[in-house]
């Protein structure tokens, strides 16, 4: 690899905080959020503080009207995935819908651009006829196994994985739609030294932005990339994973857009993710909220063929995967 | 260092060549070598305390010297591995929220007790013997002992390798049996045995024979088990050679072309196995001026319990992606500068060790009645 390839940013610099993903805005960075307490520990009215604080500091950055939500968990609320693996073609129109529906950044940089769905690109594997083992078993790797490469830096990860692919399905590659798995909320304590994951009652286990100290044990505990390095303004590398984590000390990135940044994950009011019903060419997911007795999702969870991937190790995702 | 420390907050760990996948690199990699190293101040302490060593009992503080260092660089390191450094203070009760159920947590709670410990105990030897009052040298020798076992038990050390961590199940298992603390601690002894030999040639300390010898016997045994059961695990991983076996097989001969850090194994293989061939050779082993194997032995072995047991955990990923790591400049100039000023912190305790052995300092002596 060229020291271009190996820095990703289409130079031969070897000092790669020259072409780093710096955002061009300040980090106006109030004191009051260094000391800003637990989120899990703060009163109503710390939390209408940090609410006034966030969009006067957003507004101030971006020159717009930047609201704060502060909407908690719905009472019988479990956010969920379920995705009809026969009918994914890996067309990532679910994965802009839910960047859309979401807020989430939709920077260029690195660091910036954040997907809560990744559409896995997979080789297919080769056997021949005749043979009792497959072609592949002397090579390096499993026999047919499915593999993503990564050669060197992050830029070269983009291009080669979860790129908008030109033609879908693609010939010789299986595209496969993905979520970044979460564990149990035990599980992901854990991995963690301090409190600053907070779960929710409908589903998600979020990350107290300002009180995440850039550890990274997070990734440890969530297997399935269910973490990512987030080199934000601040120059922090923090976890983020779960859908909605829109947090406590929002990185400024999605505030950028001028849209509402929810203090606390947006949750969703009961019925289909109208961006996701939107943007999907068939019927390939099905978002709903599995928990809520009699619906048509529980229904198909109980009825259906239902999987989840790497149960093995330990997750416990709200994203489903079945087949008809 | 500090300037790489300054970029790393202010630009992010963009600036390193961790990633999502690879998220624990050089950083870890050296801080997990050199918790081994402080821990390995029982391969002193024990031949000392236990077996009643005599040439090795003289020199016990210097090797302590050492494992306090070693824990002062462990430390920069998690600072250095940090996103945010300036948040820490979030994990210290009662400003914070400690976590006693978190591995990170344990490990902070241990080093700062081993360090703490390790003050106490070995800076507080040097007085007592300022003030000639063997009686309490004994005491401080015994906790000394205990102490060393206490902190050989580090859970972030030994739960990694352990492959308990679902983000790494694949983790290259060679480590798993291994009785000598993943036998990390076998790094210590030939460090130990280099500063002996520096110490010897250069200052008026004089070392005895008999505790150079031991420590070579000490490295001459860790490396030979040590390089039968990583060679043990090699035969066990490779002969079904299913998918768990692919950190391996990437450590070892790469995956699809990407072949990273195969460099990195075989340097460690070659300068172990050439430091276990020549301290076999008894005019080698007894030769008192050969610091080369020890040199050796310590890059090899920091190669293989560093690069070569971190990075390979996380690759292949769970769900099969092989992402390289290559450690940046930053990275590099971080833990050079981490490892020079661990050297400076080294120097410093040695020498002062060193003069209250030798009588040079004392209590009430002409510094004492100048200040009087």
């Amino acid at each position: 690899l060229t020291q271009q390839q190996r820095n990703g940013r289409g130079c031969n610099c070897p000092w790669p905080h020259r072409h780093s993903a710096r955002p061009q805005y300040g980090a106006a960075t109030e004191w009051a959020e260094h000391f800003q307490k637990n989120y899990r520990l703060m009163t109503d009215e710390e939390k209408a503080e940090a609410r006034t604080r966030l969009e006067r500091r957003y507004s101030s950055e971006y020159g717009k009207k930047v609201t704060v939500d502060t909407t908690g968990a719905q009472p019988g609320v479990l956010m969920g995935y379920a995705l009809n693996i026969r009918k994914c073609i890996g067309c990532r129109r679910c994965v802009h819908a839910c960047v859309e529906e979401n807020n989430q950044s939709r920077g260029t940089r690195p660091g910036e651009k954040i997907e809560w769905i990744q559409v896995l690109r997979m080789e297919r594997g080769e056997f021949s006829k005749g043979q009792d083992e497959p072609r592949l078993s002397r090579r390096p790797g499993h026999p047919g196994r499915r593999q993503r490469l990564h050669p060197g830096r992050p830029g070269a990860r983009r291009a080669s994985t979860t790129t908008t692919p030109e033609a879908v399905p693609e010939k010789g590659r299986h595209l496969h739609a993905d979520r970044l798995h979460a564990v149990r909320e035990a599980a992901l304590r854990q991995g963690l030294p301090g409190a600053h994951h907070l779960p929710r009652g409908d589903g998600p286990v979020v990350i107290d932005y300002n009180w995440c100290i850039g550890c990274k044990h997070v990734h440890e505990r969530l297997p399935l990339l269910g973490a990512a390095l987030q080199p934000d303004h601040a120059g922090a590398a923090q976890g983020r994973h779960e859908p909605g984590d829109a947090l406590p000390g929002q990185p400024a990135a999605h505030a950028r857009r001028g849209r509402e940044v929810p203090l606390v994950p947006a949750a969703h009011p009961p019925g289909p993710l109208p961006g996701l019903r939107r943007g999907l060419p068939g019927r390939c997911p099905q978002v709903r909220q599995p928990a809520r007795p009699g619906k048509r999702s529980e229904q198909g969870l109980a009825r259906k063929n239902v999987f989840r991937l790497k149960a093995e190790l330990n997750t416990f995702p709200k994203f489903f995967y079945f087949y008809d | 260092m500090l300037y790489v420390f300054y970029l790393q907050n202010t630009e992010g760990l963009i600036v390193t060549g961790m990633t999502s996948q690879i998220h624990d690199g050089l950083y870890l990699a050296n801080l997990v070598f050199l918790v081994g190293v402080a821990a390995g101040a029982v391969t002193i302490v024990f031949p000392a305390y236990v077996y009643h060593h005599e040439g090795m009992h003289k020199v016990t503080v210097l090797g302590e010297m050492l494992a306090i260092t070693a824990v002062i660089m462990v430390m920069m390191f998690v600072f250095a591995h940090m996103g945010r450094p300036d948040r820490l203070w979030h994990m210290i009760p009662p400003m914070g929220i400690y976590s006693f159920s978190s591995m990170l947590g344990w490990d902070v709670m241990v080093l700062n007790g081993y360090l703490i410990l390790n003050a106490r105990l070995r800076l507080l030897l040097p007085v007592v013997q300022v003030h000639r009052q063997p009686d309490q040298q004994e005491v401080v020798h015994a906790a000394g002992v205990c102490r060393d076992r206490l902190g050989a038990v580090d859970p972030h050390r030994d739960g990694l390798p352990d492959g308990e961590q679902p983000g790494a199940p694949d983790v290259v298992p060679q480590h798993d049996a291994d009785p000598l603390h993943r036998h990390r601690l076998r790094g210590r002894p030939g460090a130990d045995h280099h500063a002996f030999l520096i110490i010897r040639k250069n200052t008026k300390f004089w070392i005895d024979d008999s505790a150079i010898k031991l420590l070579t016997t000490i490295v001459t045994w860790c490396l030979g088990i040590a390089i039968f059961l990583t060679l043990s695990e090699v035969v066990v991983e490779l002969y079904a050679r299913t998918e768990h076996a692919n950190g391996l097989y990437y450590l070892m001969f790469g995956l699809h072309g990407l072949t990273a850090l195969v460099p990195w194994f075989w340097s460690a293989m070659v300068l172990m196995i050439g430091v276990l061939r020549a301290v076999l050779m008894p005019s080698f082993r007894n030769d008192m001026k050969a610091a080369d194997p020890c040199a050796m032995a310590f890059a090899g072995i920091w190669i293989e319990k560093g690069m070569g047991l971190i990075v390979p955990g996380f690759i292949p990923s769970p769900i099969g992606e092989v992402t390289e790591y290559y450690p940046t400049f930053v990275e590099w100039l971080m833990v050079l500068g981490i490892w020079a000023f661990g050297f400076f912190i080294l120097t410093i305790l040695l020498k002062g060790a060193i003069g209250i052995l030798l009588g040079d300092i004392k209590f009430g002596g002409p510094a004492g009645r100048a200040a009087k």
